[in-house]
């Protein structure tokens, strides 16, 4: 993974100074509290319903045990001995003090970390496929331009307060796994026909109150202009978003206003001017980060392993376990591993100090030492032997880190929501564990198969819930809480936003509005199909009668 | 107390200000709501400026005026003299198009000061209207940020272009000196120094940084 150089410390460091600097100004009443909003969230501070909140950077999902190590550390001093891994790949601290952000900001230096822009109006952190450099349908690996266009937006000056938010995700596979469609820019690579690598980009994506998947404004960019094409994106959006509705001020609003045509010509119009301008990326610096992103001294292997196999055969829920949470390699005799943050009746993407210090000794032992956070709030170790792979499902198991449920209807992607977060309608962690408690058994779960069940508490989509297979969204009415249910949204190259079925339930309602889902699909399946191609195929009709029925003779 | 920060050769300071801002008054058309009306929605929540207000607009008969691109627009003839005399400067909004100044008057370098004015320090929108005018329009003379302008804004300031700073009335400027100083080697190139962090150093070689 990227390691920093002196110049990449010396901004981090520098970044603690200016920060600890302006938290004494606003504790000292130098800035008021509507001057010091830009500046905390602009380094990932938030101040919550019960405590200010810390969103920590883990650029492009990749961490070393070190700093894995170091997180379970701040969160055990500065915290509650837990943190929140998020749906944009990074961490959250959920309950530190004001007065000790600086503090945890230097310790977070010191092993080349940082909260800059994990909030706020600008750029975010850049977010790719958790399997980037091992897939084996990888046609790029992607980091070594994600780590440049990090460095790129890291205090762009120009684009330091834009309208709204904005997010850019990035990917090299032929199956998509970044979720590039939903967001502002979004940038798949690809080789062309010359065999160069080139870039196919989208813009206007977003999943929050408005969710729509982007269009397409370039299908071949080459890649040294990544920087400045995004440039001229920007600018556009930074002129003429905009600014005088917060909900109306996402890139996507300006594209549908203009027409992907009319938008896409004033973008085309701005990069003629900064087409080849300095910051073009050159072969040289894309060399030096790549050299970051080689892969791993890897032992030549056998691509089949007795042991492995005899403690499949053996052993049932270890098999029950492979099944779910091991996945291809582009190395004969390596696989990656996805560790569950979904333990039923723990909130999903949550991990204790002792959890990160386990994980942190896995990837030490058997997988180089570096790890990498999914979007769906799991951790991922890239590159295990065959060999270790029953040793490492024993370590991980005994620290609930291997619960077999990934992609099934339990591994719940879900927003901290209303317990914690001061923009959530509604709580979403309950709603999480009820589902999780009424699909307990996990043969059942195993039947029902590949299913992505996502909750967000407001409609800001941190949850996801427009791509979620089922979406849950917590709105609400008359100041009470309420759950509308979606189905039919996907992530990946056929991406679609799931559609509303009908009025929204209660909290109590929601393990059986699910149950009611599932009971259909289970139904109407024929045997191949998964609950998305049910839903896709019979539309939601069937899905919906379902649910609502008798539905009068329920509600009091 | 001057509150105005400004470049001299490289290096910053609080100068007196010799200009004299001049502000439209109020006008006499009533306020009409747009609602229901089709607007540009880049101009929601923007006033409208009345013909009124610009033909109102009491210019100072002596020294260096800065007045609003609205009334340079409509009233550009009378001011030949103090342009020659280098006593002219333009100031506009962040809701303005750079665009339009430069229709009005393609070489910008006649003007020694464009001010670029911004109601909320959140208003990013500054920053692009700084590169353009220093990037795409070629101005070299001042160019200075006014309005809601406070130390944190200012080393992305500087790095749009900006090389003067009024500092909001309420805070020193003397402490916001500090900020421009915040990252000694930025990663982008921007327009105070165009080349980005990579082609400045050999980020391969092991190097001493300059203290």
């Amino acid at each position: 993974m990227y390691k920093y150089d002196q110049l990449d410390q010396q901004i981090v460091d520098e970044r603690v100074t200016q920060y600890r600097d302006q938290v004494r100004r606003y504790l000292a009443g130098e800035l008021t509290e509507e001057e010091f909003r830009p500046l905390r969230l602009q380094n990932g501070l938030y101040i919550q319903r019960q405590a200010p909140m810390l969103r920590i950077a883990v650029p492009y999902g990749m961490l070393s045990s070190r700093q894995l190590r170091k997180l379970g550390d701040l969160a055990r001093r500065f915290d509650k001995g837990y943190a929140h891994f998020s749906t944009r790949q990074n961490c959250q601290l959920n309950w530190p003090k004001l007065e000790d952000t600086p503090e945890i900001l230097a310790e977070l230096a010191t092993v080349e970390m940082h909260a800059i822009q994990t909030s706020g109006n600008c750029i975010r952190n850049i977010t790719t496929d958790q399997f980037a450099g091992i897939a084996p349908d990888e046609v790029v690996d992607p980091r070594a331009m994600a780590e440049i266009l990090r460095q790129w937006s890291t205090f762009h000056p120009e684009f330091a307060l834009l309208p709204r938010k904005f997010k850019i995700a990035v990917s090299g596979t032929k199956q998509d796994r970044a979720i590039v469609q939903a967001h502002d820019i979004g940038m798949e690579f690809y080789l062309d026909a010359n065999q160069k690598l080139a870039i196919k980009v989208w813009v206007g994506g977003g999943l929050g109150r408005t969710p729509i998947l982007g269009s397409v404004i370039r299908e071949h960019l080459e890649w040294q202009h990544a920087p400045t094409y995004c440039e001229a994106i920007v600018r556009v959006y930074n002129l003429h978003g905009r600014r005088d509705n917060a909900y109306k001020a996402r890139i996507k609003i300006l594209v549908k206003a203009l027409g992907i045509e009319e938008f896409s010509k004033q973008v085309e119009a701005e990069w003629a001017h900064l087409k080849d301008s300095q910051n073009t990326i050159t072969q040289a610096e894309l060399a030096r980060v790549s050299e970051h992103f080689e892969p791993m001294p890897y032992a030549t292997l056998s691509v089949n392993s007795a042991s492995y196999e005899a403690a499949i055969a053996s052993n049932k829920a270890f098999a029950n376990w492979v099944k779910r949470s091991v996945h291809a390699h582009k190395q004969a005799g390596y696989r990656a591993v996805t560790l569950s943050l979904k333990a039923h009746g723990i909130a999903p993407g949550d991990a204790t100090s002792e959890q990160m210090e386990v994980v942190a000794d896995l990837a030490e032992a058997y997988s180089f030492g570096e790890l990498r956070v999914s979007h769906e709030q799991n951790l991922i170790l890239a590159d295990v032997a065959l060999d270790d792979l029953f040793p490492l499902w024993e370590k991980a198991r005994a620290h609930g880190l291997a619960t077999p449920n990934v992609g099934l209807l339990t591994d719940i992607i879900c927003c901290p929501g209303g317990d914690f977060c001061s923009l959530a309608n509604a709580k979403s962690i309950p709603i999480a564990l009820a589902i999780q408690d009424q699909f307990d058994n996990l043969d059942y779960l195993h039947d029902i198969g590949d299913l992505e069940l996502n909750i967000s508490g407001c409609m800001n989509g941190c949850g996801h819930h427009s791509i979620g297979h089922i979406g849950i969204l917590g709105v609400d009415k008359d100041g009470s809480e309420w759950y509308q249910v979606a189905l039919g949204g996907k992530q990946g190259n056929d991406a679609s936003i799931g559609t509303v079925i009908g009025p929204a339930f209660s909290a109590e309602e929601m393990p059986s509005v699910v149950q009611r889902l599932i009971d259909v699909y289970i139904q109407e399946r024929t045997p191949e199909e998964r609950f998305i191609d049910t839903v896709r195929r019979i539309g939601t009709a069937p899905f919906k009668a379902n649910v609502y029925a008798n539905k009068e003779t329920s509600l009091v | 107390m001057s509150n105005l920060i400004k470049y001299v050769s490289n290096t910053a300071s609080i100068i007196e200000d010799e200009w004299q801002k001049v502000t439209l008054p109020p006008s006499h058309e009533p306020e009409r709501k747009q609602a229901g009306k089709v607007v540009l929605f880049k101009l929601t929540g923007e006033k409208t400026v009345h013909a009124d207000q610009i033909a109102e607009t009491v210019i100072p008969a002596t020294g260096k005026i800065l007045i609003p691109l609205s009334v340079w627009l409509v009233r550009k003839d009378e001011f030949t003299d103090r342009l020659k005399a280098g006593e002219l400067g333009i100031w506009m909004e962040t809701h303005k198009l750079v665009e339009t100044l430069v229709e009005s008057q393609a070489d910008l370098n006649v003007f020694p000061l464009i001010a670029v004015h911004v109601e909320r320090f959140a208003d990013g929108r500054i920053f692009s209207i700084g590169t353009l005018l220093r990037t795409r329009y070629g101005y070299k003379n001042e160019l200075r940020a006014t309005g809601d302008v406070l130390r944190d804004q200012l080393f992305f300031l500087k790095r749009s272009g900006f090389d003067s700073f009024l500092i909001r009335a309420d805070r020193s400027a003397k402490d916001a000196l500090q900020s421009l100083k915040d990252f000694s080697e930025p990663y982008q190139g921007a327009v105070d120094n165009p080349v980005p962090l990579f082609k400045r150093y050999n980020r391969n070689a092991t190097m001493e940084l300059k203290p």
